[in-house]
């Protein structure tokens, strides 16, 4: 089962995270922190999974951003690996070439669609971007007295 | 009056630019005040932006309990955006600690029933993450409609928060269990591997779901079969593999299923070989997939040859140059070495490269599995391995290795020499490292074997001599050349050149132990009574030896201090008694923990051999069928009898078992066997606690000039009395007299019949395989009487 979903630069800023059990805010930094500081002392040639505590954490490195996903002992972890290639690919798909900047920008897009935590593989390649933008246009009709008018389907609504 | 809020892009931009974490700090309590005043006043039109913000802010780390209420609001209101909002926040804030989730309750039931896509996956969204026990059993019924619903978007995320459901209630098993066999035959992936998901957890949690599911082995088959012979498909494929997620969920799900129950096992059989035949393995998706069908294979009931498969699988991975694919395979060969030793044997060249792995995990897993995979007819390659190892490891795999490399050299050392030269070997090499009780197994070790001794007594001088830093080492030197000076004085020693010693030589180097601050307290107690030791093997005279006791008589360590006094005293008053008490040491008996220990060990060995019956019991009735059993055809093979149910009751006879010195055996040994220079001797036990139990041990010693090898002795008895095969010693007999093989048979003979054996032998011996089946002849009456 996957623990949690971090992506955290390499200056040890949170982008996103997603916690699938309580952890309290505090030790949720504490948690961050210690883990980057692991995936940043290895090299390219050491393997992407680590043992940490009493999870285990696999790590991919996209530029400058780190994805990594805490998972305990029942889970492939060859499969998580593509999972997290997976989601990248989805991201890249639905802002055309992804960069850390749009995820610092446009996390709750994913938070509010994004049911993984039971069963990671949900979102198909072409899924997210189906449901993302099926949103936009829902909205349009959905509400009358919504506050926004023809939003083009990129735009953020805050 | 009040400034406009700020969009969230902005705050985000802001807080980018914060130069320093105080800035960063400032900047986001400022917002906070403005977001708290915002709350206060109630704005309903610029809630949601707030909100957003406040979230943003609670990811960073900064606490945002106040905003729990307004993501009530905000769920309760009509807008879309109000909703999507306050629904993030509530799984995000809320949860089960707080009581105010539970007032979300009723926004989730009416938004559930309003049959609006978007805003019912945002519900159950919510749900499947912070929903608690009270709330998932009032809306169990609501989410059971959605499962039925027509369109998969909503489908797929009801399954799941279905999936929650049961994890927070088990009782709600029974409500979500009739609808999983139908949502099988969807073809939709999403709700597929939903669906799965659902099933393994209901599973996992009720046997009798268990039972249950084994009913959709077949379906779950096609399914997978389906996946895994259709070509591309655009939809799901990821470097040419078809929905890989999928095909690990459902191999996931047959491992549960088939575990423990032939007939699953038996069904998934060819599915599991084409699966592992046919993926592709140039990429990670197909890795993943055949990873996962191994540990299916491995835990389930499956035939011989798919599990040689399973580790030939693994071997290659093994060899292939990706780091994360040699990781798994290590682990699960790990988890293999038990049951299939053999097979995982055959790979142990390529896990020994691996331990020369930079990365430290690959190297942990490489060291565990290859102390694992040390036995006696490879003690000696792997030691020398491992030692190699142990020199240019990390310092923290160096305890692990250190008494990983005794331990493996107390079970299957060859010879007492080689034992203590490994034993030596480590300690000047991890000296620190090592466990407290090798001193203690070394100066034992070194006592016993008397031969030995001068041999010992110049190596450790000699690496003593070279340096006095690692204490165990100095601690075991100390000892040794306290007892054994006067043969290292002597100078001559067969087996290394010969060295000649002084004795102002050896006094000096114990004095400098006794100076030097890296010594312990405990290594000075050593070299005192070495030194003290020395005065009676010695043959001038004591004065320096006097001289350093009387120096120690006012020394601030009590205990060197009370020594020191106590050896004065013997020299001035009880001259006359000091070679008396200063004889050499006899032997120390081995003490509780370590017997108990060896018979953990030997219960361990026992309780392997009963899994082992299950591939003995194939040999044991080939071989009655072909020797024609002695009272008549033998329809049925016989089963050797599982031990005594009772762990007790077992240990009760292995403690019978000879671990310590054989007590004389009233039954005389009987030779059975002879064959250019290869000689098979029984010898007899019986119990006196038991009086229907036999043991034999049988034993094949070798004198030939060639190596006895693939040595497999295999026994049949009459049918009234049950016989036990143990795993032998080994199965090869080194030339000239090498370490015999032995082997234990248990023979339960409660009605006291005659006694007959026959033995069948097959081992490889001057490049010729040689087989003998004979009966044994001359059994002694008292073996059955």
């Amino acid at each position: 089962m996957i623990k949690f979903f971090l992506m955290v630069n390499k200056q040890g800023q949170t982008r996103l995270s997603k916690y699938y059990e309580h952890v309290d805010i505090n030790k949720r930094t504490l948690l961050e922190t210690e883990v980057i500081k692991s995936c940043l002392s290895r090299s390219n040639e050491q393997c992407s999974f680590i043992e940490y505590k009493d999870f285990k954490l696999i790590y991919r490195q996209y530029a400058a951003l780190f994805i990594v996903v805490g998972v305990n002992d029942t889970e492939n972890e060859m499969a998580i690996y593509e999972f997290i290639h997976n989601f990248v690919e989805v991201l890249d798909e639905y802002f055309s070439r992804v960069s850390e900047l749009d995820v610092s920008f446009f996390n709750t897009v994913f938070h509010s669609t994004w049911q993984a935590h039971s069963s990671p593989y949900q979102e198909s390649i072409d899924e997210l971007p189906k449901i993302c933008s099926a949103l936009e246009p829902q909205q349009a009709c959905f509400s009358p007295d919504s506050s926004f008018k023809g939003a083009a389907s990129t735009t953020p609504i805050y | 009056m009040v400034a406009p809020s700020l969009k969230l892009q902005d705050l985000i931009e802001e807080i980018r630019g914060a130069k320093t974490q105080a800035q960063e700090r400032e900047v986001i309590q400022k917002e906070c005040a403005h977001i708290r005043a915002s709350f206060r006043d109630g704005d309903p039109v610029h809630r949601h932006r707030q909100l957003a913000k406040l979230l943003y802010v609670h990811m960073l780390g900064y606490p945002a309990h106040f905003g729990q209420m307004e993501c009530l609001k905000l769920i309760a209101s009509s807008r879309f955006t109000d909703k999507r909002v306050g629904y993030l926040g509530a799984m995000l804030l809320l949860d089960e600690r707080h009581d105010a989730h539970l007032l979300i309750t009723n926004s989730i039931k009416n938004d559930l029933s309003q049959g609006i896509q978007p805003v019912q996956g945002l519900a159950l969204c919510t749900l499947s993450t912070m929903g608690s026990a009270e709330m998932c059993r009032d809306l169990a019924p609501e989410v059971e409609k959605l499962l039925l619903q027509p369109s998969p978007y909503v489908r797929k995320k009801a399954i799941l928060t279905a999936v929650h459901m049961i994890r927070k209630v088990p009782e709600l098993s029974s409500v979500f269990l009739p609808p999983c066999v139908h949502l099988l035959h969807e073809r939709h992936h999403g709700i597929l591997l939903g669906t799965i998901t659902l099933i393994m957890e209901l599973c996992e949690r009720s046997p009798a779901a268990l039972r249950h599911f084994r009913k959709v082995v077949p379906q779950l088959v096609h399914i997978l079969r389906t996946l895994v012979t259709t070509g591309y498909s655009t939809e799901h494929s990821i470097s040419g593999v078809s929905d890989p997620f999928l095909q690990v969920q459902i191999l996931r799900l047959l491992r549960i299923l088939g575990r423990n129950h032939e007939e699953s096992s038996e069904t998934m059989n060819d599915l599991l070989a084409q699966v592992a035949t046919n993926t592709d393995t140039s990429r990670n998706a197909g890795n993943a997939v055949l990873f996962e069908t191994v540990l299916t294979i491995m835990d389930i009931h499956s035939a011989a040859g798919l599990r040689v498969l399973a580790v030939n699988i693994l071997g290659r991975f093994l060899l292939n140059s990706d780091r994360n694919i040699r990781y798994v395979a290590l682990t699960s060969l790990l988890r293999l070495v038990q049951s299939d030793h053999s097979a995982v044997q055959r790979h142990r060249p390529t896990v020994v490269d691996c331990l020369q792995e930079t990365d430290a995990s690959l190297s942990r897993r490489a060291l565990e599995l290859s102390l694992a995979l040390v036995n006696s007819s490879n003690v000696r390659a792997m030691m020398q391995e491992l030692q190699a190892f142990l020199e240019s490891c990390p310092p923290d795999l160096r305890a692990d290795c250190a008494s990983g490399i005794l331990l493996a050299a107390e079970r299957f050392a060859p010879t007492k020499r080689w034992h203590i030269d490994t034993i030596l070997h480590v300690l000047t090499t991890a000296g620190t490292h090592v466990r407290d009780d090798a001193v203690a197994n070394l100066t034992q070790l070194i006592g016993g074997a008397q031969e030995l001794h001068a041999y010992s007594v110049h190596r450790l001088y000699n690496a003593l001599a070279e340096d006095i830093s690692q204490q165990p080492l100095v601690q075991v030197a100390a000892w040794c050349i306290g007892e054994y000076g006067d043969l290292l004085l002597e100078g001559n020693c067969e087996e290394i050149e010969p060295l000649q010693v002084d004795e102002e030589e050896v006094l000096a180097l114990l004095e400098k132990v006794l100076q030097s601050h890296m010594s312990l307290p405990a290594t000075r107690g050593y070299a005192l009574t070495a030194l003290m030791k020395l005065s009676t093997r010695l043959q001038g005279d004591n004065n320096r030896i006097r001289q350093v006791v009387s120096i120690y008589r006012s020394c601030l360590d009590v205990e060197l201090q009370q020594r020191a006094v106590e050896y004065d005293t013997l020299f001035r008053k009880y001259d006359h008694m000091r070679a008396a008490i200063l004889e050499k040491m006899p032997l120390v008996e081995r003490d509780g923990p370590q017997a108990d220990e060896e018979a953990k060990e030997s219960k361990e060995a026992a309780q392997l051999s009963e899994a082992a019956p299950a591939p003995t019991e194939p040999q044991a009735s080939q071989l009655l069928d072909l020797l024609d059993l002695l009272d008549g055809a033998s329809g049925d093979a016989q089963h050797p009898p599982p031990l005594d149910p009772s762990p007790g009751g077992a240990l009760v006879y292995l403690l019978d078992l000879p671990c310590a010195p054989l007590p004389p055996a009233p039954i005389p040994d009987l030779k059975v066997f002879e064959r250019e220079g290869v000689q098979l001797n029984l010898s007899f036990i019986r119990p006196p606690e038991n009086p229907a139990l036999l043991l034999i041990t049988i034993t094949a010693t070798n004198s030939s000039e060639g190596d006895v090898t693939n040595f497999i002795c295999q026994a049949a008895v009459p049918k009234s009395l049950q016989l036990q095969l143990q795993a032998p010693s080994g199965n090869t007999v080194p030339a000239r007299g090498g370490l015999p093989i032995t082997q234990l048979f248990r023979i339960l003979n409660p009605n006291k019949a005659p006694l007959r054996l026959k033995l069948r032998l097959t081992y490889n011996h001057f490049h010729q395989s040689v087989q003998e089946i004979f009966e044994v002849n001359n059994l002694p009456v008292e073996s059955w009487q």
